[in-house]
């Protein structure tokens, strides 16, 4: 789960993690307020959306007092930031979040994952501040500090030296680090984050360390012990297909194709989008019923699949492992009934009582084209569609 | 021969009385799997299955002989779970849950680091060594034995590649869905070296996808230390950046895990690289 920058901000402030003074505002005038209220000379204006590049893409102003916060706000609340994350729909800015203006030194970056290979906790620093450490990663590797924390023991205070006096830090800047570095693992571990990404973190001329920008996503299968950050979930920034599915126990994925699909399993979900793909369509999405789908389930997929006016056509692909082919072609036909279909449905079985299900299909007198193979199913399907 | 688990295996369900579980361990006992007992906190002294239960893995180990372990308690508990087996000398911990936070995994496969246990999953179908014992929620008919090792990052894509081989008259050493979380006990090279050691696994199957560089991992470890052929296939060629496709570690970060590096990687290593899920069983068929 992903949350905005200003969320983000209030989660590491309770672990004692340095960010500037700052307010949210949903109105030029709230802008102005805040900009009041903090009262320092400069304040930024930034676009609340869950995507980066806000910058470049016009979306942070620094400015000058409440009458010129205002107009700021004014000029990026409710516009579409398009950003290279956003895609080319870009999204609509509803609040900002005004901010004190700092007196910037220098611009590093900190970020934390869990690295898959070492299963460790791991932090990344580098001097390159605002740059995308991807990139950073790809053209300057040497440039990447990493140290992983061994959860055995758990952060110790040689992780922040060691992170501090690589980015070339002294003094009282040094010391501020440490203490922002321990702060960002405890937020860390303590949330169940999967992502905290400070990019940049700043160093300002009287030697404090703060987060200028601050990013965190959080482990999804976490968030039953999170209740508090389970409730920064901002739904305007969901794709409402994907979040009705979620209510339904469903994952799904829009994408751009005219196929729309429906596969139990997570793997054999991604094998059909590509094998639709081998034949020469674009799947419209992603969608896995899981491994338990009843009638319910599937006639709800179904409804959702068919919502997407871009869908030409339906392959279902079902491997039927301890569930078996004739309860899952009940639920395709009762699903078929229940919702007008008005695209071809091509419908793929196998697994346990195939020949049941696949009876069951043709004797129900519904124009569903079936097919045997995983090949088969596509290239019918795309055929279906008129591709 | 085969890997993890034989005929010998001595099996207990953690988890047994719940549904899920019961269910499951009935179709392992039907398959032919030696179920042994359960374990369910509380529930101890009774009887499932016509297996008894215990309260403690430690005292189902020592009254039944138990070495093997498959998991079904729920997400919020399963770490728990999997190192009470790992403490009470279970040899292999089978977890199928689905949805332990990835910082539990964390700790978990830090505290069995090192020891003489192999995990295997979480969120994963199991192990199957067919005809023999199968430990875990796929379906057993599909399979045979045979020639074969597989190994997966999935479930139902497994039983499609499985299915096929069987129809194509090859047939299974063993197959282990390795599980689609980000941190995961047993690791492709891992279960490589298993089947490195097996003398009757002729072939082998392996099945990724997207998200992390466990394939370029393995790919480098199939080049330099496995001798039979190897097909692969990786599920999410059409996977957009960014977005977690089912699976919690099935997902494009940073423009890193992509399908086509770890393709392109694979390849390089000497690996029979498919585009088609639907050729995965004809690309062994073409190599034994």
């Amino acid at each position: 789960m992903n949350i905005h920058e200003y969320q983000a901000k209030e989660v590491l402030k309770r672990y004692g993690v340095a960010v500037p003074r700052g307010i949210v505002a949903t109105t030029p005038d709230e802008a102005e307020a805040a900009a009041r209220e903090l009262g320092t000379p400069v304040v930024v204006v930034k676009a609340q959306i869950h995507a980066g590049g806000r910058g470049k893409a016009g979306g942070v102003k620094v400015v000058k007092g409440p009458a010129e916060a205002r107009e700021a706000a004014a000029a990026i609340l409710g516009r579409k930031l398009v950003t290279h994350q956003t895609g080319p729909g870009g999204k609509e800015v509803l609040k900002v979040y005004v901010e004190e203006g700092c007196d910037i030194d220098r611009e590093l970056y900190l970020g934390m994952v869990i690295d898959r290979a070492t299963g460790f906790v791991t932090l990344m620093a580098s001097t390159e501040g605002g740059m995308e450490i991807e990139e950073v990663a790809a053209r300057t590797p040497e440039k990447i500090l990493k140290q992983p924390v061994d959860p055995a023991a758990g952060y110790m205070p040689y992780h922040g030296r060691r992170l501090a006096y690589g980015l070339g830090l002294e003094g009282d800047a040094a010391k501020s680090a440490m203490k922002f570095v321990a702060g960002l693992y405890r937020a860390f571990v303590e949330t169940d984050a999967s992502l905290a990404e400070i990019n940049p973190l700043m160093v300002t001329r009287d030697g404090q360390v703060m987060a200028l920008d601050a990013k965190m996503n959080f482990d999804n299968n976490a968030l039953y012990r999170h209740k508090d950050i389970a409730a920064l979930q901002d739904v305007t920034e969901e794709d409402p297909r994907e979040l009705e599915a979620a209510g339904f126990g469903l994952s799904y994925i829009s994408l751009d194709g005219s196929i729309g699909c429906m596969v139990n399993g997570a793997g054999l979900a991604m094998a059909t989008m590509d094998i639709i793909k081998h034949y020469g369509a674009e799947p419209a999405n992603f969608l896995d019923v899981g491994g338990g789908a009843n009638a319910e389930q599937v006639t709800n997929a179904f409804r959702l699949i068919l919502s997407d006016p871009k869908v030409e056509a339906v392959l279902v692909n079902i491997f039927g492992g301890i569930m078996r082919c004739d309860t899952i072609a009940e639920g395709i036909i009762a699903a078929a009934k229940a919702v007008e279909l008005g695209v071809p449905l091509v419908v793929r079985l196998q697994g346990t009582n195939v020949d049941l299900g696949r009876k069951m299909l043709a004797d129900s007198g519904l124009p569903i084209i079936t097919a045997e193979t995983m090949s088969e199913a596509a290239e019918k399907v795309v055929k279906a569609a008129g591709n | 021969m085969s890997i993890l688990v034989n005929k010998d295996s001595r099996v207990i369900c953690q988890g047994i009385t719940g549904a899920n579980g019961k269910f499951h361990s009935e179709q392992c006992q039907k398959y032919g799997t030696r179920l042994v007992g359960g374990v369910t906190p509380g529930k101890g002294g009774t009887e499932v299955l016509g297996v008894p239960v215990f309260d403690s893995v430690d005292e189902a180990v020592r009254q039944t002989g138990a070495d093997t372990s498959m998991i079904f308690v729920p997400a919020p508990f399963a770490a728990d779970a999997i190192l009470e087996a790992a403490d009470a000398g279970i040899r292999v911990v089978v977890c199928i849950t689905e949805g332990i936070p990835t910082l539990d995994m964390v700790r978990v496969k830090r505290a069995l680091s090192g020891r003489d246990v192999h995990l295997v999953g979480p969120n994963c179908p199991g192990v199957i060594t067919p005809e023999e014992c199968k430990v875990g929620i796929m379906p057993g008919h599909i399979h045979k034995k045979g020639p074969v090792g597989v190994i997966s990052r999935s479930g139902t894509l497994t039983y499609e590649a499985v299915d096929q081989l069987t129809k194509l008259g090859i047939g299974q050493t063993t197959c282990i869905g390795i599980g689609g979380d980000p941190i995961i006990g047993t690791t492709f090279i891992d279960a490589l070296s298993l089947f490195k050691d097996d003398p009757d696994t002729e072939g082998i199957v392996m099945i990724g996808e997207i998200g992390g560089a466990a394939e370029e991992e393995a790919a480098a470890y199939i080049r330099d230390n496995i001798d039979v052929p190897v097909v692969s296939f990786i599920a999410g060629q059409t996977a957009p950046k960014g977005k977690r496709m089912g699976h919690a570690g099935a997902i494009i970060a940073g423009g890193k895990g992509t399908a086509a590096d770890k393709m392109a990687a694979l390849e390089a290593c000497g690996v029979t690289v498919v585009s088609s899920p639907a050729d995965i069983g004809s690309a062994m068929a073409g190599l034994l």
